[in-house]
């Protein structure tokens, strides 16, 4: 009760009007002496961040060597390699700022879940391995001492990817470099596909790819709240509220060329709590942008895109977000427990979910039909004219089945390329981007934490090369592609 | 309906997201708030450098887990969660507690403890018993693999059959080379054996009952291309990443046998359909399966030409199998409480099966189309 007579006399910047009996005719800075008084006790008891007259236990301390802004599954594993790879135990101080701690709107829960190395670029192979070996030993990497171990609820029964004529040469073209890479996959011919999944009509499939190990899907609420755990034993320091500001300083620079540069370097972060405007300003040597489909808010924030377009200053980040929906049906005569989830040439997919005969499923819009990003309310008219018929050409028991439930998500949408930005930005010197990934960041979120914990403690990547994804290829215009998109 | 992955995503260890509490819980809510006097909790005796908050915020919530009139009898219900998470969830950094507070509530396991040991009080309380500890976990975990690192040498000298049979003799399992006895590792050690001069001898069948065989030690097992029996029985570290790999033995596995494995579920079963060969799968006594009865009908559908043993389909009846036989006549299809209403149908594989099964309860075939007539007894 005094505490809360006290908040509301003071409140958060200390304005002093309450102790007004002080203020006659004095030229006593009471604002001044408190925050003096504030220094001196702190720096008696050093390390936290204490307020005497009122409780600060739901703000973020007040500095922090790395903040990372977005607590989804990208951001946290950035937290859990920082952490795990820093050369002395407690050297770094890490603060994941979460807006929303339901997770209610966040892409890494209503993800669909799947995990597989079929894509077009090595880098996109490798990344989705060593995420699978990270999942497969999850209950090594993520232990907690007294706490049970982590059941991802993986199931390992591989993607199907199916290739009409048009897609064949480079879906063997894509198999090839997948199979170097380490990943195991089979093309298979359209008899060869009947044979193994009779369910399938193969009529206009000239191939078909199908990963036999290390692909599948799995739970991604479970990872989350296995790296939330682990993070909290490795004290790692948790804040839900919204980053409103960026406090950096600049410096003019000119190149070889005689173009002028403005270098930034992000100082405070201003984090504002839920409900409230009160704010808490973290001092931070260096930002972590894994917001998500939230991401480009964040850039702009931090001045990443303020210049004259077609320069480096004026190069926005391209992440935007893309509404997508996953429905639910019941199929009694669909496909059997082996079925692997089916990606057809024509965009749509499926997976089974459960023992029950329930399928998973949907189909990834073409720019036209793009729907408004703004609400996740779910589109049913989507699935009878797009989703529907597509699966019940390529799976003709599909044609009588019954929707039981959708949702939708958004996806962190790469506009340039459909792939993940990783890396420091070259202007804003201190900002790391982890985000951008257009639907496969759960399948590689382990890899990526990997890579920027790296490259902000080391300076480069070390294990896997993702200098194709680092952010200056936006300027360069050199894009790295990737054609497989769910 | 904010959140319909809830219907489906059953089984969680952790709850789903709406049932976290709404961010409307007023903060000051006495009992969760730390002594605000001192929101870095005092330091442990003999501690490292910073980084954890424990102490007094970890007290306090075990108090409240203690106390709160939401005290879960049933652990595997979304609804209990739902209440206790509602009281801790503001409490993020308060320490490790509130979300191991998390994990006991919808751990089965951990719920029947009563009360925090006094090791775990003391993990809680001094980093270095927590440091000690989580050593002993990494060595309990650098041991299994060690057991399952892969022997190059042997396996360039003399072949693969012979690095796998010394490998799973090692392990202590059982190995039987074509047209000779099995071979158990014995007191005198594995150097008495004289499997060395059976190079190009392949491995015919291996029994790894018990075995701490992991997904790194299976590349042993997976060298052997003319393996036709399997026994993987009570293997605590085969998993379903592991059956993953079995499909590099379709060409010649006859035989499997996964009973007893702790953690293989239904989800691993599934990748069984490569093996084509198989004509015995035992996959009796999983508890990790959640449905016994429904995965066996569906691994039978999958592999229309094995014999599946194992879960009895009756598991989830309540009567006893000499008076089930009695009822069939009289009464329709047994009530089976967790049987989903479209499952009875008629399964076409079953009706080519031959009748001949050696369980007594014949009279349940004669129940018309439905395919779960066949009873079977592990």
């Amino acid at each position: 009760m005094l505490r809360r007579a006290l908040r509301l006399r003071l409140g958060p910047c200390l304005s002093g009007r309450g102790l007004g009996t002080y203020r006659r005719g004095s030229t006593l800075d009471w604002d001044g002496k408190v925050s003096e008084i504030k220094k001196k006790i702190q720096s008696i008891f050093p390390g936290g961040a204490w307020n005497p007259l009122y409780d600060t236990s739901h703000l973020p301390p007040e500095r922090s060597d790395v903040v990372i802004v977005g607590g989804g599954v990208l951001g946290l594993s950035v937290a859990y390699w920082l952490k795990r790879l820093e050369k002395q135990q407690g050297a770094i101080r890490v603060l994941v700022v979460e807006r929303d701690h339901t997770y209610a709107r966040a892409s890494t829960v209503l993800s669909v879940g799947g995990i597989r190395q079929q894509f077009s670029l090595p880098q996109n192979v490798q990344l989705s391995l060593f995420s699978a070996e990270f999942l497969r030993n999850i209950n090594e990497y993520l232990a907690v001492v007294d706490d049970p171990p982590l059941d991802l609820q993986f199931n390992p029964s591989g993607y199907l990817l199916l290739a009409s004529e048009e897609g064949a040469a480079i879906m063997e073209r894509n198999v090839k470099m997948q199979r170097q890479e380490g990943a195991k996959v089979c093309l298979m011919s359209p008899e060869q596909l009947q044979k193994k999944f009779p369910w399938i009509n193969t009529e206009g499939v000239a191939l078909a790819s199908y990963g036999l190990e290390n692909e599948g899907w799995f739970d991604p609420w479970c990872l989350l709240q296995g790296l939330r755990r682990k993070l909290q034993s490795m004290g790692v320091l948790f804040c839900q509220g919204e980053v409103t500001r960026f406090i950096s300083s600049s410096s003019h620079m000119e190149t070889a060329s005689g173009e002028q540069l403005t270098l930034k370097r992000i100082h405070e972060v201003h984090v504002k709590m839920d409900h409230s405007q009160e704010f808490q300003p973290v001092e931070c040597a260096i930002v972590v942008n894994a917001a998500g489909a939230w991401s480009g808010q964040i850039a702009e924030l931090a001045g990443v895109g303020n210049g004259p377009p077609g320069t480096m200053q004026g190069t926005k980040l391209p992440v935007e977000p893309r509404k997508r929906y996953v429905y639910l049906w019941h199929c009694p005569q669909g496909p059997g427990l082996e079925a692997p989830l089916v990606a057809d040439s024509s965009g749509a997919y499926f997976r089974r979910e459960g023992l029950g005969n329930n399928y998973l499923g949907s189909c990834s819009p073409t720019e036209e039909e793009e729907p408004d990003p703004g609400n996740l309310e779910v589109d049913y008219d989507f699935f009878q004219e797009k989703v529907w018929p597509r699966l019940a050409q390529r799976v003709p028991a599909f044609e009588t089945l019954k929707v039981r439930s959708a949702w939708a998500g958004y996806y962190d949408y790469n506009t340039f390329d459909q792939n993940g930005v990783v890396g420091p930005h070259p202007l804003v010197v201190n900002m790391y981007f982890a985000t951008g990934f257009s639907g496969h960041g759960l399948q590689q979120a382990p890899a990526v934490g990997r890579a920027v914990a790296e490259m902000v403690l080391e300076g480069h990547f070390q294990t896997i090369n993702l200098s194709p994804f680092l952010f200056s290829r936006f300027y360069f215009g050199e894009k790295a592609q990737e054609h497989c998109i769910l | 309906m904010e959140f319909p992955r809830q219907e489906y995503w059953s089984g969680l260890s952790f709850p789903s997201p709406g049932d976290l509490a709404d961010p409307g819980i007023d903060p000051e809510f006495p009992v969760l708030q730390a002594d605000p006097s001192s929101t870095e909790p005092p330091r442990k005796p003999f501690q490292r450098s910073a980084g954890k908050r424990r102490g007094r915020g970890h007290k306090r919530a075990g108090g409240l887990d203690k106390m709160s009139p939401f005290r879960l009898h049933n652990p595997s219900k979304m609804a209990a969660p739902r209440a206790s998470l509602r009281l801790v969830a503001p409490v993020w950094n308060r320490g490790t507690s509130g979300i191991r507070g998390l994990s006991k509530a919808v751990d089965p396991e951990g719920s029947q403890k009563k009360g925090r040991t006094l090791l775990q009080f003391l993990t809680d309380h001094f980093y270095d018993v927590e440091a000690v500890r989580e050593y002993l976990l990494r060595k309990q975990v650098l041991k299994v693999q060690k057991k399952n690192r892969s022997f190059t040498y042997i396996k360039e000298r003399y072949g693969p059959y012979v690095a796998g049979a010394y490998f799973v003799l090692k392990q202590g399992g059982a190995v039987k080379f074509r047209d000779r006895e099995w071979m158990r590792a014995n007191e005198q050690g594995l150097s008495s054996l004289e499997f060395r001069k059976l190079q190009e001898v392949p491995v015919e069948a291996v029994d790894a009952s018990g075995c701490a065989i992991n997904y790194q030690g299976l590349d042993n097992l997976l060298a052997l291309k003319e393996l036709q029996s399997l026994s993987l029985r009570r293997c605590p570290h085969v998993d379903d990443w592991c059956l993953g790999r079995l499909y590099q033995l379709a060409d010649s596995l006859q035989e499997l046998s996964l009973a007893g494995c702790p953690r293989i579920s239904e989800r691993g079963l599934a990748c069984l359909h490569h093996l084509q060969n198989l004509r015995r799968l035992d996959i009796s006594d999983l508890p990790a399966v959640s449905n016994p009865g429904l995965t066996q009908i569906l691994v039978e559908e999958m592999l229309p030409h094995c014999e599946v043993l194992g879960a009895d389909w009756a598991q989830g009846l309540k009567v006893g199998p000499e008076e089930q036989s009695r009822d069939a006549a009289s009464s329709p299809i047994p009530a089976w409480p967790s049987a989903p209403p479209h499952q009875a149908r008629s399964l076409p594989g079953c009706a080519e099966r031959p009748t001949a099964h050696p369980s007594g309860s014949v009279g349940l075939t004669q129940l018309g189309g439905s395919g779960w007539g066949e009873g079977r007894r592990a």
